[in-house]
């Protein structure tokens, strides 16, 4: 789906539910005044929805918002009750009765639950040291691929793309277990060796590695559709004047892909962060390098009653998704809308 | 170069910020606070390194003139990626294929026999079973409940903050999802009071004594599912809506004086013409489905009768070390996905060609 092109993003009025008008397969939006304003007129695409627009359906929806809600304002609600109501109580009465606090986030983050040495801090500190170069990464890695496969003809880059283009099928499964070979033992042809062991235990190295490989053709073909929509004009200006490929990648190309740039930025960053199966794999299960996940499924089965620690570490780990989420919807609405929906 | 304008004081501010943390927390966990100056201190490194040898590389490269500057930037560019995506896919995928063939220790060929081990023994049939299971049920439901809700929200008022609450799980880890979803499943002996909200709901319906979720065949693997419907409904419902949108008016007002309206209407002009969206979303969740196993995992670990392919594939490789029949799934999975992949990628050239 091809949203990410200069033309279908919008600077100006954007939905204030953050879906770029026109940013869907295949068609495009012709002015419509119709987002039929409280009790005012419903624009042309009115009847179909009118047909839907009941006190009934409004029941509706407001009853799957609730139901949709209600789990996470259950998760955070017992986060923040004491130890004993939480067991004896269900989360729902202390909305009544509320005796909150943040004593549990401070037993979770620096204290560890029943067996466990550590708190939770070390793993958000690790989610967020692999999250953030694990998204810079492949950012700037797929930002220069794409603009070669654009913009610097040559013979074969058609056929690369499209190399690229079909890698997006391999579902990383595919990868684990040769990969993980690799980083362990290296690689060798007969006795010669291609690529020594590394020792790379206790270090974030294979983890961002990983994550940037995985991220790779995804990202090059979304930023391909970007910049490969840049105007020509301004790239043979540039040429004209001198400027080497260096330059007008610098100077022009990221500059102007700012849009696609940060929605695929909080697509990987999101990714990154909420990733079981890589860091699982990658990075093991101690406190020096793995992240928030792994430790919270961890946690899932070994702190099984102790759900007011569990429902804190849980929040914690989710919390700043959420932020980047609320804040960025916009941005990670328009990549979504681009395809960037990777598994 | 301007990337790290936006990527360094992320890292910077990360790493100014602990050390002053640990100064006033210094007597609760000094040692943890350390770590974490450390921590964000070699990632800061790792990133500043990173984009300083290609500024590097990026002034003296760009110094090249004449013949050589063309086959010089392909390399600098591209280089880089072609190399990550050679170590890190391809020769992995052929290496898994490879594997495959091969006995658990890798020692020796045995041919197809994962393959037949995979498809014969009865553990592995109820793991594909169910896996069949949730490739029907949940992406149906999700895309289903998406549609309905994208043709209701429109006309609601505060339809922006309904949108936004329905999509949001979309941002929470699996992991985080299963965590909360596990709570409203736990369950009580009788006796005790219910604090797992669906317990609490049997309770109140008059179910005095419900049983423990997680652990009931074959329901729990339902539940399973609901956790995922959970966090992909939002995504169906906000492509879908936009897709609703983007419907011509012409279309609709032709359909208008033809009489049409109400079901009549979205029967017949909505639904085929939002019909690719509708199919992409799709095969999107499908894609998901296959791949996700972290809502298992965490869940119930895979007992239980909930085992699913994803998540077996992750045991047999990665916990009982059973190299060739992990390989081997993989690549089960691998054609699972597919027919899927590239029924979405068609699509998508397709719509570009029409554009």
């Amino acid at each position: 789906m091809t949203s990410l092109r200069k033309d279908s993003v919008p600077e100006g009025p954007v939905p204030e539910d953050g879906v770029p008008e026109g940013a869907v397969p295949g068609r495009r939006v012709r002015g419509r005044g119709g987002r039929g304003g409280p009790g005012g007129p419903a624009g042309v695409g009115g009847p179909v929805r009118k047909a839907f627009s009941s006190p009934l359906a409004s029941v509706f929806v407001i009853a799957m918002t609730v139901l949709w809600t209600i789990p996470t304002l259950g998760l955070l609600v017992t986060s923040l009750r004491p130890k004993q109501d939480v067991t004896s109580s269900g989360w729902w009465t202390a909305l009544l009765h509320p005796d909150f606090g943040l004593g549990n986030y401070r037993s979770v983050l620096f204290e560890g639950g029943s067996g466990a040495s550590t708190g939770l801090l070390p793993f958000l500190v690790n989610s967020l040291a692999i999250s953030v170069p694990a998204t810079v990464f492949p950012l700037v890695l797929a930002a220069m691929a794409a603009y070669a496969l654009a913009w610097v003809r040559f013979r074969g880059s058609d056929a690369v793309f499209f190399t690229v283009f079909a890698l997006q099928v391999v579902p990383l499964q595919m990868a684990l277990i040769p990969l993980l070979r690799l980083f362990a033992g290296g690689a060798h042809l007969g006795s010669l060796t291609l690529i020594p062991a590394v020792d790379l235990k206790g270090s974030y190295a294979p983890v961002w590695l990983a994550h940037t490989m995985f991220a790779m053709p995804l990202a090059v073909f979304l930023l391909h559709n970007f910049i490969a929509q840049l105007p020509r004009d301004l790239m043979e200006a540039a040429v004209v004047d001198g400027a080497s490929h260096f330059k007008i990648f610098r100077s022009i190309v990221l500059p102007l892909s700012a849009p696609a740039l940060a929605s695929f930025a909080i697509f990987q960053f999101l990714w990154v962060w909420n990733d079981l199966l890589v860091a699982l794999t990658f990075a093991g299960g101690t406190p020096e390098v793995a992240p928030m996940t792994v430790r919270l499924a961890q946690l899932s089965g070994s702190l099984g009653g102790r759900w007011e620690l569990l429902t804190a570490g849980a929040f914690l780990s989710i919390i700043v998704p959420l932020i980047v989420f609320f804040s960025l919807q916009r941005y990670f609405v328009r990549g979504l809308l681009a395809g960037s929906v990777k598994g | 170069m301007s990337v790290s304008g936006s990527a360094s004081p992320v890292a910077a501010l990360a790493g100014a910020a602990s050390p002053v943390a640990a100064l006033a927390d210094g007597r609760l966990a000094g040692g943890a606070w350390g770590d974490a100056a450390v921590k964000f201190g070699n990632t800061f490194g790792a990133v500043a390194g990173f984009l300083g040898i290609l500024l590097v590389v990026f002034l003296v490269a760009g110094r090249a003139r004449g013949r050589l500057a063309r086959p010089l930037a392909v390399g600098v560019f591209l280089g880089p990626a072609v190399l990550l995506l050679a170590v890190g896919l391809v020769v992995p995928l052929v290496r898994t294929v490879y594997l495959s063939l091969q006995n658990d220790d890798g020692s020796r060929f045995v041919g197809g026999e994962n393959f037949g081990w995979a498809l014969t023994t009865d553990s592995v049939q109820e793991v594909l079973l169910n896996t069949l299971l949730w490739l029907v049920v949940a992406p149906l439901v999700a895309t289903g409940l998406g549609l309905v809700l994208a043709l209701l929200v429109d006309r609601m008022r505060g339809q922006a903050v309904y949108k936004s609450l329905i999509f949001m799980p979309m941002a929470i880890s699996l992991v985080g999802a299963s965590i909360i979803f596990k709570f409203v499943y736990e369950s009580r002996g009788p006796g005790q009071p219910q604090i797992g909200l669906l317990s609490r709901l049997a309770v109140a319906v008059g179910w005095d004594d419900p049983p423990n979720w997680l652990l009931s065949q074959p329901l729990n693997t339902f539940l399973l599912m609901a956790v995922l419907v959970w966090v992909q409904t939002g995504f169906a419902m906000v492509v879908l809506s936009a897709a609703i949108k983007a419907i011509p008016d012409e279309v609709v007002e032709a359909a208008r004086l033809d009489g049409a309206s109400g079901l009549r209407l979205f029967w017949y002009v909505t639904v085929p013409m939002i019909r690719t969206t509708v199919m992409v979303v799709l095969t999107t969740v499908m894609i998901i489905t296959l791949k996700a196993f972290d809502i298992v995992r965490t869940m119930t670990g895979g007992n239980f009768g909930t085992q699913v392919l994803a998540n077996e594939m992750y045991s047999q490789s990665f916990v009982q070390f059973n190299t060739g029949r992990g390989s081997a799934l993989a690549v089960i999975l691998f054609l699972a996905v597919l027919p899927l992949v590239a029924y979405n990628i068609v699509q998508l050239r397709k719509e570009r060609e029409v554009r």
